[in-house]
């Protein structure tokens, strides 16, 4: 065996790294390219780099479909994502101080049910939802969409809260109670406030995860009015004509946007809270 | 990290009920407080009104017919049957599902583990190669990163020009049969972030003296791998194949995109969920799509089931901190 010069060995490392870098980052580089190359250069030329930038798919894209712009696609995926980001950063936290921190009978039973429900497929509640939103006149509405995280059905999250609660001093909220402050009060200027940590997890994936979403969102939304980001997209899924690549590429770029800039300003705190709860991306 | 798995019953005083504090005796400690209840209620709402009913009602309705617009008919376990014996769709939903599962989930973990294990040194630039393949796992679920993923594998697309320059002729990926659930599989290995990360944060806990202590010994790198590293690590694998699988049974967006809307080439990625999408909702055969959703929902308990049973084949746990 020979043992090479920790140098050699050390470059050999950033070498392969490197390499792995650009097959794993290859698609996305590809895509922003792809965004400003003319049409029929997309996927005729190999090379990255168009031989002239061409914005044409971001002009024709923004148009939408059925006279409805991608801009209101936006702002329809952003009302979503944001307000389920309220509704399970509030819902999860409630449920979540009462398993970490309050006494009641069932709580055993209980918080295995929450666990179990992490493993259930949607699927099997999906049709009877579907038929009370239904029913309830909300279907082609964002209800559906946001009523279940107000009802914090996401365990993730509640699990996530629950174990980071339980990390904090109860000697904390003790002190707090002998001062005569109430449960409710503790949890809202004691417990809540040292739970940040968890709390910006919790919407950061909430809001990436609802971003992303297209089964539920297809299920429930048919108005193009009301479409979100993925909605508009699903659009290009029949499309082959190249005409239409640029438009496809170019949305599909701005979609990915936010992500992306979620991901650079919170990069650290996302890898850490994938390996401390085991979150998926 | 270990405070978070403090024990339920608080070592210190008992938490006392409601305001203030009056010397409660210890003996009611098991009482409920009345707070407790409100905090719970929207989970509980939840739970009743958004989990629990409608589990038995998908239950009730999976031995019905019901179109959402004539009440259900009862047809015992036809949905079931004409599920396994008749309807040939469905069968391929399964194989393709199946086969989705076994090869993505192993390839997957093996990818994710290997890197872990590159990553896992002190070297500079660490957080950001680590970021880098993290990158995928956010992105890949979405409709966008699908869509690309299409164009990069279809006739004349970048994956056959690389692939030819290597002397690889392939079809278009997207339009055959057979190359066209690759690809899906591949996407999904391209995400092969998320469990990596979760593996180097296992990696991390293996003491280094004890690959310290075999290579005195003289085991070499293998085996160092296969007798320390793969025990050691075993019950972040567990943890990590649990949840993939259960991931991989309910892909969905992929199948989609890639299948063009429709279950692709002959029905090659008619993924299960996407077979079921269709039944439900475009068909509008509820009763069926529900007896779909319980046999998912019985498979994966099942392979939950066998995966836990198993563990005590090959999860090692340290003795010290007995966890799980």
């Amino acid at each position: 065996m020979t043992v090479l010069p920790r140098s050699a060995r050390s470059f050999g490392w950033h070498v392969l790294c490197l390499v792995i870098v650009a097959v794993v980052l290859y698609p996305l580089v590809w895509l922003a390219f792809a965004s400003v190359k003319p049409p029929d250069e997309i996927l005729s030329r190999l090379a990255l780099l168009p031989t002239r930038f061409v914005f044409d798919g971001y002009t024709k894209g923004w148009e939408g479909a059925a006279g409805v712009g991608f801009g209101r696609f936006f702002l329809n995926s952003f009302l979503v994502a944001g307000l389920s980001v309220a509704a399970n950063v509030l819902s999860c936290s409630l449920a979540a101080y009462a398993f970490a921190r309050l006494k009641f009978r069932f709580r055993g039973a209980l918080f295995a049910f929450m666990i179990t429900t992490l493993m259930l497929p949607y699927h099997v509640t999906l049709i009877p939802q579907y038929v009370i939103f239904q029913q309830a006149g909300l279907v082609n509405t964002f209800v559906p969409l946001i009523l279940p995280k107000l009802l914090a059905t996401e365990a993730f999250f509640v699990f996530l809260i629950v174990q980071f609660m339980r990390g904090i001093p109860r000697e904390l909220d003790e002190a707090a109670i002998i001062d005569g402050c109430s449960v409710y009060r503790t949890f809202w200027h004691v417990v809540l406030p040292l739970s940040k940590p968890a709390l910006v997890t919790t919407s950061i994936f909430t809001f990436i995860w609802t971003w992303n979403d297209f089964f539920t969102q297809m299920v429930y939304l048919n108005d193009t009015e009301k479409f979100t980001v993925p909605l508009g997209l699903r659009l290009f899924v029949d499309t082959s004509s190249e005409s239409n690549f640029g438009a496809m590429f170019a949305m599909s770029a701005l979609a990915l946007v936010p992500i992306v800039l979620f991901f650079l300003a919170f990069q650290r705190l996302l890898v850490e809270g994938v390996s401390t709860s085991g979150l998926k991306g | 990290m270990t405070t978070l798995r403090t024990p339920d019953p608080p070592v210190a005083p008992p938490a006392p009920a409601a305001r203030g504090r009056r010397g409660r005796p210890a003996g009611r400690r098991r009482k409920s407080q009345p707070e407790a209840f409100a905090f719970l209620t929207p989970w509980l709402l939840g739970a009743v009104a958004l989990t629990v009913g409608p589990m038995v009602v998908s239950l009730y309705l999976s031995f019905t017919d019901y179109d959402m617009f004539t009440s259900p008919k009862w047809v015992g376990f036809g949905n079931f049957t004409h599920m396994f014996t008749e309807d040939d769709r469905y069968l391929q939903s399964v194989t393709v599902t199946l086969i989705y599962v076994l090869v993505s989930v192993p390839l997957k973990l093996t990818v994710s583990l290997l890197v872990a294990m590159l990553l896992n040194t002190r070297r500079g630039a660490n957080g950001f190669y680590r970021a880098a393949f993290y990158a995928p796992s956010l992105l890949g679920a979405s409709v966008a990163a699908a869509l690309v993923w299409r164009a990069l594998f279809m006739g004349g697309g970048p994956v056959n020009e690389i692939l030819a320059f290597f002397g690889w002729h392939t079809p278009s990926w997207v339009d055959d049969p057979q190359f066209s659930l690759a690809s899906i599989v591949l996407l999904g290995v391209w995400q092969f972030g998320a469990p990596m990360v979760i593996f180097l944060a296992g990696l991390k806990q293996i003491p280094a003296e004890l690959h310290e202590a075999a290579a005195i010994d003289g085991a070499g790198a293998f085996r160092r791998f296969r007798h320390i590293t793969l025990p050691m690590l075993s019950p972040v694998i567990f943890f990590n194949l649990v949840m993939e699988a259960i991931h991989a049974f309910q892909a969905f967006t992929p199948a989609f995109v890639i299948g063009g809307g429709r279950g692709g080439p002959a029905d090659a990625d008619l993924f299960y969920t996407l077979y079921l999408f269709e039944v439900g909702f475009q068909d509008f055969r509820m009763g069926y799509a529900s007896a779909m959703a319980w046999v998912l929902l019985v498979v994966i308990a099942i392979v939950t089931a066998i995966v836990f049973r198993t563990a005590k084949l090959w999860v090692f746990y340290d003795d010290a901190e007995d966890r799980k």
